[in-house]
């Protein structure tokens, strides 16, 4: 069977791997923003010691290699691990896990270096109607938003397009926690490239997609707030 | 939900005026830009402070906002309670905000902690001319659309004293016309204005008092009428003269 025909005739095998990947990663971004958004704001907004450093290590955690974090997850989570009592290894909640910590960085550096050339642009305005801390990090970050959404597809693709640390963390277990990206690996290797293609073909329109809704979104929004 | 009355009698009424300068300087750096300025903006008609760029206005009113610290001297404010002051700045380039035009105006009814109903809005925005374009993008709006909203913002918090740095700087003649005419409005129903502006015209219909700033340093303080009929100081003379004073 073609890659092709795999993809239109809806392939359960192929299209069970896609809702997990789907799950993993958009779960993974959610977790990420959660965490990087505000930490990012109140990075750019606040001044303590030893801020330099931790925007460098922000900054340097960019370029994170994802089978190191999927190596520190793995011992976060193994049996002997801190975290092991709660059985996530293996599971699709390590490799949400290891894709946040993979992508968090990323969410936080850009949101900080974001933030903190708006924050120049509205300081005085800010600071002259007398808006406290809380309410300068949700104003920036409201009116930030359209941007944001930008760094949030950036971590959405660097999670979907991961495989290293997905791989160490999930095990690759067959209808558990196999993914678009550990399935492509595991097949090209095997020889079986028609499913290899097929997913490929389908990772790329999934992320091709998302941009796209997400481009409409920001357009339509852009177009109704200014 | 609260209402404006109940917002009122929550709020410290201590008044925020008068706001005394007292030997008071600022430096960037190098750059002295303003030095040993002395003067108390009280209650009463407008205070425009005038002067060629560079003179110090824009220094003169964000020290007044405390928006920046004097390197030296004080300034001593009536209200200590920097939130607690019932005053408001328009900018020259005033942020708008990425909202609607109502919901501008309903951001600085909540900062200044007023019930942010539809109707005060709307109040607002109609004080301003603009309470046809409420739902409007607040940065799809003219330049002088935006210097009104800027107004009704700086309006919403219900200021005893209005800052304004050079609010008409970049407007056409009508758009200049309309900001004045608030302006004037405001100073009408008991708000203190303090507005810096180089154009003498403006000084002439809008001021009750003069502060005339040149190379950071107050070189004369009197009533309009006076100070344009009779400036006492040569480099005041010059200014209104129209020469350039470098």
């Amino acid at each position: 069977m073609s890659a092709l025909d795999l993809v239109f005739t809806g392939d359960p095998k192929l299209f069970s791997i896609v809702g997990l990947s789907l799950f993993v990663t958009l779960s993974a971004t959610v977790a990420a923003c959660a965490i990087g958004l505000p930490l990012g704001a109140m990075v750019a907004l606040t001044r303590f010691p030893g801020r330099n450093a931790l925007i460098v290590f922000l900054n340097g955690c960019m370029g994170l290699p994802p089978v190191v974090v999927g190596l520190l997850v793995y011992l976060l989570l193994s049996r002997s691990g801190p975290l092991g009592p709660f059985g996530l290894l293996f599971t699709p909640r390590a490799m949400i896990i290891a894709q946040a910590a993979l992508i968090t960085p990323i969410v936080a550096a850009l949101t900080r270096q974001l933030i903190e050339d708006l924050w120049a642009e509205y300081r005085d305005e800010l600071t002259a109607m007398a808006i406290g801390p809380a309410g300068r990090v949700a104003t920036l970050l409201w009116d930030a938003r359209f941007s944001l959404v930008t760094i949030a597809l950036a971590g959405f693709g660097r999670a979907a397009a991961e495989v290293g640390a997905v791989m160490i963390v999930g095990g690759n277990i067959d209808g558990f926690t196999r993914v678009m990206t550990t399935t492509i690996a595991l097949e090209t290797s095997k020889g079986d490239l028609p499913l290899a293609i097929g997913l490929g073909l389908v990772l790329i329109a999934v992320i091709l997609l998302v941009n796209a809704m997400a481009w409409a979104v920001r357009g339509w929004s852009e177009h109704h707030a200014g | 939900m609260r209402d404006s009355a109940q917002d009122e009698s929550m709020r410290d009424r201590t008044s925020t005026l008068p706001i005394v300068f007292e030997a008071v300087a600022f430096a960037a750096g190098e750059t002295r830009v303003l030095r040993n300025v002395s003067l108390s903006l009280d209650a009463g008609p407008p205070t425009v402070l005038i002067g060629p760029n560079g003179s110090g206005k824009t220094t003169l009113i964000k020290l007044a906002m405390s928006l920046l610290a004097p390197t030296a001297g004080r300034i001593r404010h009536a209200q200590a309670d920097r939130a607690a002051r019932r005053q408001a700045m328009v900018f020259q380039k005033p942020v708008m905000l990425r909202r609607s035009a109502g919901s501008n105006v309903a951001y600085a009814l909540k900062a200044a902690g007023r019930a942010a109903n539809a109707a005060t809005v709307m109040k607002l925005l109609d004080r301003v001319g603009l309470a046809a374009l409420a739902d409007r993008p607040a940065r799809r709006l003219s330049g002088g659309e935006q210097q009104r909203l800027a107004l009704a913002r700086a309006l919403a918090r219900d200021p005893e004293v209005l800052f304004l740095d050079e609010p008409t700087a970049s407007l056409d003649p009508a758009a200049t016309k309309a900001v004045e005419d608030i302006v004037a409005g405001a100073a009408a129903s008991g708000v203190k204005i303090v507005m810096s502006t180089h154009d003498l015209g403006q000084a002439r219909r809008l001021a009750g008092d003069v502060v005339f700033l040149a190379k950071g340093c107050l070189i004369e303080r009197a009533p309009a009428q006076r100070f344009f009929a009779a400036p006492a100081t040569p480099e005041a003379r010059s200014f209104v003269a129209g020469e350039l004073i470098i």
